[in-house]
């Protein structure tokens, strides 16, 4: 079966002043139809860009994003208009991203208005069938959106999107301005859609517990590059890449006997600038573990025990972890807290 | 044992609507004691942040009005304090963070000088006196290089140092008590997970109390000793930290666990959404307020009456149900295998 995305050293860059600042510093993935890959990583890391760079909301530098057969990188306007009714996004904001002057039906009329030739009273039908399915009355379609509430707005937006059935959906901090009691309700909304409508969800969030619950398959971004990708299970409980494991053990634990357990890893100083990003492997500044050739040659991926890819020089060199996550590694060599 | 260093009793704030005076606070009451971290929890609108900003005086430049209720500070009564008095204590023997470090901070003055001015405003430290003090302050928030840094530009400085500068500022005149409102929601979590660390370190340090306002459970069991949970507008359950994560006597306190995705995926299944949405000022049910989206409602002593803040043992609990639901609840955070029901 053919992915439904693929993404080969996708490049975005962007000028300041008379340098070039390279957002996204050549990723590739791919995700298959019905599966979700997550995107993890702090602000700064590209990962939006990502998103937007390969619904060519902005436009890729170099590489390749692929949707199905088609090239999005090279397409041109027209081609990208129709592919527009495969690919959709939900943005974090449920509050900037509808607009306020148009009822609900008529937000979610629109994309059917565009990209099907069904007429008023299958569109309207379509419509109600939609609110219902994302819960919401499908009565309340005359209505405005400020008379609905962040979560219920979030389903709005789901809604719109899936409105056209679209073989990708790329989902942006989705829940971030969510509060906690709705946050699972959209969570569950997501994933029931999904197993439903067999779309491939590229899915961007910086909470990993949330990120984790959402996706069979995760990459994990630093400064433009991807550091670790693989089954969300592997990359989570055995991350392979000192950047996964800090990331992951940033987390608090909601549970106060462990909360103070050692084993996190504290980064020590801030995100490199990316207009002048390290030599060699771009972590390396902020690694607890790096060594000379971090700084001279930039890592090479290889391949993990137990699945997806990791590149960091400790694989090869050093300790040669040789594919082995570091969990055994870190017990030896994190200081006791 | 001596007096609580900050003590809310009976708090009532309203704001003018169109509706009328609305109820954001609702008879609140909670204390913090001396050397204590205790931590607010609450989602948006349920007067979590509101309560503290009365309390000392801040919500009332806003337009709105505490017709009822107490808070004592050290000794003193801060509702109908002048702003002078108040003026005297903010800043001084209270400090604050907030979320946005940028909107606190003046893009148009070195830190050095922000921080410097504030000693000199409160301290009545000579200039040379208040720069010293602002050097050590960036140097003790883990700041490197201080002496320089004190002469650089708030926009010089990334998300995480300059919530440090905050921190160095609100902690320069050695307050009681530090008020944290969210002060690490808009921070990547390794940036975060170092926040919360010089935190805890400089409370044990400096002796101060910490009253932290957050919507993030993770970030409770971390830090607090004590929690305080709020649900429109009033405090629904209250309990030493351990306590409240091994059995919650609310079914709100425990729905909120139940919803976080790390419980969910420590528990392999879906994540237990609390329904419906969360209750509106101007529209509270009648009863107990959280009883429409309550799975434990029973009509009659749910929705009728409203309920008291009871005392059980170490936790208060605001629920009408909450002596029969007490092994049901403390099942819901029970470690693995015990509740497969």
């Amino acid at each position: 079966m053919t992915d439904a995305l693929t993404v080969k050293d996708l490049r975005v860059t962007y000028p300041v002043g008379d340098r070039l600042l390279h957002a996204v510093n050549g990723v590739s993935f791919s995700v298959a139809p019905g599966e979700t890959l997550g995107l993890v990583g702090e602000s700064g890391s590209g990962k939006s860009t990502t998103g937007l760079a390969i619904l060519r909301l902005i436009p890729p530098a170099s590489g390749s994003a692929k949707l199905g057969d088609l090239e999005l990188t090279t397409a041109g306007n027209r081609e990208i208009r129709t592919a527009r009714r495969r690919m959709q996004m939900v943005f974090q904001d449920p509050y900037s991203s509808l607009n306020p002057s148009m009822t609900i039906g008529t937000l979610l009329d629109e994309p059917l208005l565009i990209h099907t030739k069904m007429s008023k009273v299958e569109r309207q039908a379509e419509v109600a069938k939609v609110l219902a399915s994302v819960g919401l009355n499908p009565a309340h379609a005359a209505r405005y959106p400020h008379e609905f509430s962040g979560g219920q707005r979030q389903r709005i937006a789901i809604a719109r999107a899936m409105m056209v059935r679209p073989d990708l959906v790329v989902l942006d901090e989705p829940v971030s301005a969510l509060d906690v009691s709705t946050q699972s309700q959209i969570l569950n909304l997501l994933r029931r859609i999904q197993t439903e409508s067999k779309a491939a969800f590229l899915f961007i969030a910086h909470d990993l517990a949330v990120v984790r619950l959402m996706s069979q398959r995760v990459a994990v971004m630093y400064l433009g590059d991807i550091v670790e990708q693989g089954p969300s299970a592997r990359v989570y409980d055995q991350p392979a890449h000192p950047y996964s494991a800090a990331l992951i053990s940033a987390v608090p634990i909601p549970d106060p006997d462990r909360a103070h357990v050692a084993g996190e890893i504290i980064l020590r100083g801030d995100l490199p600038s990316p207009l002048n990003p390290p030599s060699g492997c771009r972590f390396r500044t902020r690694c607890p573990f790096a060594m000379d050739i971090c700084a001279q040659e930039v890592p090479k991926p290889t391949a993990i025990e137990g699945g997806g890819v990791a590149s960091c020089h400790l694989h090869t060199h050093g300790p040669k972890l040789a594919g082995k996550p570091l969990g055994d590694f870190l017990k030896k060599n994190l200081p006791a807290s | 044992m001596a007096a609580p260093l900050l003590e809310i009793r009976d708090l009532v704030v309203q704001f003018p609507s169109p509706h009328g005076w609305l109820t954001v606070v609702d008879h609140v009451s909670y204390t913090v004691e001396r050397n204590d971290i205790v931590c607010v929890v609450g989602e948006s609108g349920s007067g979590k942040s509101v309560t503290v900003q009365a309390a000392v005086g801040l919500s009332q430049a806003k337009g709105a009005r505490v017709p009822h209720g107490s808070v004592k500070f050290d000794g003193q009564e801060l509702v109908g304090m002048s702003t002078r008095q108040l003026n005297r204590i903010r800043g001084a023997d209270i400090g604050f963070i907030f979320q946005e470090p940028m909107s606190s901070l003046n893009p148009a003055y070195t830190v050095g000088e922000q921080i410097a001015e504030v000693v000199r405003r409160h301290k009545g430290a000579s200039r040379a006196d208040a720069w010293k003090r602002a050097i050590q302050m960036i140097d003790r928030v883990g700041i490197a290089s201080a002496a320089t840094r004190v002469n650089d530009y708030p926009h010089q400085f990334s998300g995480g140092m300059r919530q440090r500068v905050m921190i160095a500022m609100a902690l320069a005149c050695d307050p009681k008590l530090l008020i944290a409102d969210e002060p690490t929601t808009a921070l990547d979590v390794t940036i975060q997970a170092r926040m919360l660390e010089l935190l805890m370190d400089l409370q044990r340090d400096m002796h101060m109390s910490v009253l932290f306002i957050t919507h993030d459970l993770g970030v409770v069991a971390k830090i607090a000793r004590s929690v305080v949970v709020m649900y429109g507008a009033q405090v629904v359950e209250q309990a030493p930290v351990s306590a409240l994560f091994k059995a919650p006597r609310h079914p709100y306190t425990a729905g909120l666990m139940e919803a976080m995705p790390q419980v969910a995926l420590e528990r392999g299944h879906d994540p237990i959404a609390i329904p419906g949405t969360v209750a509106q000022a101007h529209a509270w049910p009648s009863g107990c307020r959280f009883n429409p989206r309550c799975s434990y409602r029973v009509d009659g002593p749910c929705t009728t009456q409203p309920l008291p803040l009871v005392t059980r043992g170490v936790d208060h609990v605001r629920c009408a149900r909450a002596d029969e639901l007490e092994a049901t609840l403390a099942a819901v955070m029970a470690p693995q295998g015990g509740a497969n029901s």
